[in-house]
């Protein structure tokens, strides 16, 4: 299979208007008779729906969730970027555009990226229209912070709810347009498969959720905006009921799965307490701004707070290692994520660990208490303040850039962070890779798109903070848009699409097969327990670093695993009621076989780049070493048998516009 | 249905029904209480008397206690009329364990409105019966004051309140009243839409002035009569 | 260990009992997908001010205390099974006009509106709103008033959501109405249980708002 990622001809920072101006069209009166069925309802998904069913189209949203706000989109935190350049430093497009190929390591396609910071202006302006409560300056216009991996302050945001404002703008704009009956919407319904007829994707096999009915939907393009796979690794700060299932089954149907390795671990989590912990949660990267990642100095000291003999705030200036700000003076803490990930985990690998379980370093806003209430106390005219009152001033301004954050930290782990340094450690958080797809956002199936997290197409290797939600509504909003027209204005002649066609009927019986199996194993493990012990696999096979040895040991695992899965699983209750085991049980073994995948790719990519860190590959200061000769490419895989091993297709990157060079934050 | 059917049976028209009668029924009671506080004038009834003679002969007066009998019956029905709805809302069942977290009113009279309310509706009854009636349509007991007749409300007053269940009635229901005001009283602002950064906190601490005091003197009169008197 | 986490233990021990496990709705369990729902001990959400279900931590708790925990009870939101309640009588205020319409494309400049920042931080505090249903939980009237208001609030005050405020009030409250939830009677318990700490201010800016637009104005819902 050659694989044609579609880049429309002419120089780089033309192609999209060229694109958007000369692609075919629909018509209205022909946009009435089309139908495209939309699974998820997240940033990509809502905006997508809302903006064909706003163009004419006939529109089925397909959510899981309740109501479509439930979406994981909501619990992003820090901000989204655009390249506005409100804050006057040099911000552009080209710049916006560099810095996310240079923070994904050179694995992303050039014209998809260029694409993405173009639009990014639009998304500001249009969630601001939409009612979106960004932060305001006192003149009452937006205000930007910075973010890691940049040297500028691009990041618009909503104190540390940004997900939730942009996600609830989207829902309310899909609201609007259910209200219109331009979209109908399916709450709690669960896509278990992809339908295709003569090669062409033409509807979905959906479970509702409540009776546990097969429904057959059929349309004429199908867009998956499922999100992430970084349930895989059991821990992560995904939510609960994040699954590869919609992505997997279109790969199961002949769709690609592109670099599956390339997982980001974020530094700023909050540390793992206990084995009965089923999820992780995130600390905004925007703490980086004003916190300082450190452990101490010697490994005496570290032992004592491990044991809690000592506390962070015992440790003296002198005998702290501000580790970051050491390696990498020219980013200091706002290195990229997969950076500073890493290098947290060097420090605990050599036993500097700060919790008891010897896995997390300090954030310490110390300084910035200091620095604020410095300014605050000048701004206030007190000229003689102690430093307790300057800690308290520092203390209010710090509360109200990231009072909830603080909060959330406080009640997770039930200690003050305005007191004692932040304990954080990294978790999985984000999947760059994805399905493969075009410029188009199209699969190599006709007619399948894939948009936001789950397509792999603008991240690279890593991807930069900020970045997804810009992505998730840039796809969805201004891209889908175009492109799924693109593709539409080829099926105009094409009647209605039946869902009692044979092909629907088949596939619906395949499903409903996979589920009566699960349900009939009648072993003795849930579904749960076997997840957890995949996750186990996963982080310690194919984690924050990577080698030959473990990665061929974890696909056995998993195969091993998997097997075990499909003698020993129990499933409670019945096929035909609400029954969330099956729903996990279901996607679990879906998770099963996309596990094995990413241990393939993290074998096969020998090389080091953004958040694959292969131990083989690493110069003497243990900083990641790219080989852009031999792997400059994205590595589409095809799953053609559960037996046999995936076909590994190749898209060769080129990059005409940016020159490859090593990714240093020194 | 014309829109204003519609209105005024939406939610929020019927919650406007009860804050306009409620703020008027207070205005009300203000009235009244001006015309008790004559009773311990220590004139013999005369200041209290003549006051009863005027509300009931003006013109206007008369035209506004229709409307005062009016809003009673408007309060108390919709109030009833709430009740049932929101008992509805709640789908017939109550939770097993209870627990009642106010954040800015209290939380026993805010919960009891509709309780509280038939309590003071059922005192308003025999209060009515009491006096209203029998100086309506009774033969209350006449005085001569400048050659004209005055009905002696004065002595119905002073006989009724030597009465002990009475008095225990008239004082229960103005510690009804009490709770039923303290919630009501800033509910019908809120209802209006008045909250605010600067006034609400007045309008809070003139809620609490009102409700202690206006039933408290209430109470006082047949308090006074029977342990003074 | 988290609430929920006790809950997956629970329902891990009915499974490996061969029971059915107890249905419950998480899922972020970072309190701000609003999917949790859950009345702990007469209280939606538990016992702590602003927390959701899923933030609420066993060590809040002593050992061998009894717990109860209820589905929210209203009639608007029928219980589906076990601890599930169908809270799709939200998404329908909001399609009632809980939105601003502009159309994709449509926007002009971010920056083209300032926006005062008390009006901005106003209308982000109820936007933050995670539509979870404790309100209605904690109303003894099972009213939805402090989330519809929350909405009609967060658009109305700010410019970009003025145009269409009077319409927008009147059909929000209309839909409300349809969906059987109960009369606000000011018990301010939707405030004291809200885990976003959404104001009752937005309910009395409702009240406003709808009286003039039903009033002063010559829209009709």
């Amino acid at each position: 299979m050659k694989l044609d990622g579609k880049t429309p001809p002419g120089p780089l920072a033309e192609k999209w208007t060229t694109y958007q101006s000369t692609v075919p069209l629909v018509a209205p009166n022909n946009k009435r008779r089309l139908e495209i069925i939309v699974v998820g309802s997240g940033l990509a998904g809502a905006a997508a729906a809302a903006s064909l069913g706003e163009l004419g189209y006939n529109v089925k949203c397909f959510t899981f969730h309740d109501s479509p706000r439930r979406a994981h989109s909501i619990a992003a935190q820090g901000g989204i970027n655009a390249a506005k350049n409100y804050s006057n430093d040099g911000d552009s497009v080209y710049r916006l555009f560099y810095d996310t190929i240079k923070g994904g390591d050179y694995r992303s396609r050039e014209a998809n990226v260029h694409r993405l910071a173009e639009v990014s202006n639009n998304i500001i302006d249009q969630a601001v229209a939409q009612g979106v409560p960004f932060a305001r300056e006192y003149g009452g216009l937006l205000e930007n912070r910075s973010f890691g991996g940049v040297q500028v302050s691009r990041t618009f945001y909503a104190k540390g709810q940004t997900g939730q404002q942009l996600l609830i703008g989207a829902y309310q704009a899909l609201s609007r347009q259910i209200a219109r009956g331009s979209v109908e919407m399916y709450n709690r319904h669960e896509m278990l498969d992809v339908v295709t007829i003569d090669g062409k994707a033409r509807g979905i096999i959906a479970r509702n959720l409540v009776t546990g009915e097969l429904e057959r939907h059929a349309a004429h393009a199908v867009l998956l905006c499922t999100g992430g796979y970084g349930n895989v690794f059991y821990l992560s700060t995904n939510a609960m009921n994040c699954n590869a299932t919609a992505a997997w089954r279109a790969v199961r149907r002949g769709a690609l799965m592109a670099n599956p390795c390339f997982t980001q671990i974020h530094p700023t989590c909050i540390p793992q307490s206990g084995d009965y912990q089923s999820k992780l949660t995130l600390m905004s990267e925007s703490l980086r701004n004003d916190g300082r990642v450190w452990v101490p100095k010697k490994k005496e000291d570290a032992k004592a707070i491990q044991e809690g003999r000592k506390k962070g705030t015992d440790i003296p200036e002198a005998d702290r290692d501000y580790f970051l700000e050491r390696r990498y003076p020219a980013f200091g803490n706002l290195v990229p994520r997969d950076v500073a990930s890493r290098a947290a985990k060097v420090a605990c690998d050599e036993g500097l660990g700060v919790a008891p379980t010897g896995l997390a370093v300090f954030l310490d806003f110390s300084a910035a208490f200091e620095r604020y209430g410095r300014s605050e106390a000048h701004v206030k005219g007190i000229h003689d303040a102690d430093a307790a009152t300057i800690r308290q001033l520092g203390e209010k301004v710090i509360e109200e850039k990231y009072g909830n954050l603080f909060e959330m930290y406080e009640k997770i782990t039930g200690e003050n962070p305005y007191k004692l340094p932040m304990k954080i450690y990294p978790a999985v958080h984000y999947t760059m890779g994805g399905v493969w797809v075009d410029y188009n956002l199209e699969t190599n199936i006709p007619g399948l798109f894939v948009l936001g997290e789950a397509n792999f197409s603008d991240h690279g290797a890593n991807r930069l903070g900020a970045s997804a939600l810009m992505q998730g509504l840039a796809d969805g909003y201004f891209v889908a848009p175009y492109t799924v027209g693109n593709f539409l204005s080829g099926e105009i002649r094409t009647p209605k699409i039946d869902p009692n066609a044979p092909e629907f009927l088949k596939t619906a019986g395949e499903v409903q097969e996979r589920l009566s199996k699960l349900m009939n194993i009648k072993g003795n493990q849930s579904a749960e327990s076997f997840h957890r012990r995949l996750g186990k696999i996963m982080w310690d096979n194919c984690g924050m670093s990577r080698n030959a040895e473990d990665l061929t040991k974890g696909r056995q695992l998993i195969r091993e695993l998997r097997e075990e899965f499909y003698k020993d699983l129990f499933v409670p209750g019945e096929l035909n009621e609400f029954n969330p085991e099956l729903e996990k049980a279901h996607r679990v073994a879906d998770f099963l076989e996309l596990g094995e995948l990413m241990m393939l790719d993290a074998l096969n990519r020998n090389e080091s780049c953004g958040g694959h860190f292969r131990d083989e590959y690493q110069d003497e200061k243990g900083e990641a070493k790219r080989d852009d000769k031999n792997f400059a490419y994205v590595a589409a895989w095809e799953w053609t048998d559960t037996s046999k091993d995936p076909i590994l297709h190749k898209e060769e990157l080129k990059f005409e516009n940016v020159e490859l060079k090593t990714r240093s934050y020194e | 249905m014309s829109w204003f059917t519609k209105f005024i049976t939406s939610s929020l028209g019927q919650k406007l029904v009860m804050s306009l009668t409620g703020l008027f029924l207070i205005l009300f009671l203000c009235v009244h209480l001006y015309g008790n506080m004559q009773l311990f004038k220590g004139d013999q009834g005369y200041a209290y008397n003549v006051f009863s003679h005027f509300m009931t002969h003006n013109p206007v007066i008369e035209a506004i206690a229709i409307l005062l009998y009016l809003f009673i019956l408007l309060h108390a029905i919709q109030g009833i009329a709430l009740w049932v709805q929101n008992r509805s809302a709640r789908g017939g069942q109550n939770y097993a364990v209870k627990v009642t977290r106010t954040t800015n009113t209290n939380s026993f009279a805010s919960r009891n409105m509709a309780y509280l309310g038939l309590l003071i509706l059922v005192f308003l009854g025999i209060h009515m019966g009491d006096f209203w009636w029998k100086v309506k349509f009774g033969a209350p007991p006449v005085v001569m004051y400048d050659g004209e007749e005055y009905q002696d409300v004065f002595a119905l007053v002073g006989a009724s309140f030597q009465i002990g269940w009475i008095v225990a009635i008239y004082v229960l229901a103005m510690v009804g009243l009490f709770f039923h005001l303290l919630h009501g009283f800033q509910s019908a602002f809120q209802t209006l839409g008045i909250k605010h950064k600067k006034y609400t906190p007045v309008i809070r601490f003139l809620g609490w002035v009102y409700s202690i005091f206006v039933p408290l003197l209430f109470a006082s009169m047949p308090i006074y009569y029977f342990f003074f008197k | 260990m988290s609430f929920l986490e006790m809950l997956d233990v629970l329902n891990e021990e009915l499974v490996n009992q061969k029971k059915e496990p107890v249905a419950f709705e998480h899922d972020c369990r970072e309190g701000i997908c609003g999917a949790c729902s859950l009345v702990i001990n007469g209280q939606p959400h538990g016992p702590m001010n602003g927390t959701t279900t899923c933030q609420v931590h066993m060590r809040h708790y002593k050992d061998g205390d009894t717990i109860v925990i209820e589905p929210y009870r209203a009639k608007a939101f029928p219980v589906m099974k076990d601890l599930v309640v169908d809270r799709s009588s939200f998404d329908r205020i909001i399609q009632a006009g809980g939105f601003i319409s502009v159309n994709t494309g449509q926007a002009q400049d971010a920056n083209s509106t300032p926006v005062e920042t008390d009006v901005a931080s106003a209308a982000f505090d109820a936007a933050t709103c995670i539509g979870c249903g404790a309100c209605v939980a904690a109303c003894p009237n099972a009213s939805a008033m402090l989330f519809t208001s929350a909405k009609v609030a967060h658009l109305n005050m700010l410019p970009q959501g003025k145009v269409e405020a009077q319409q927008r009030v009147l059909n929000m409250v209309k839909q409300m109405d349809i969906e059987g939830f109960g009369r606000c009677s000011n018990v301010t318990a939707c405030e004291a249980e809200c885990p976003k700490g959404i104001s009752i201010t937005n309910i009395a800016r409702m009240n406003r708002e709808y009286l003039g637009a039903s009033l002063g104005s010559e829209k009709t819902a």
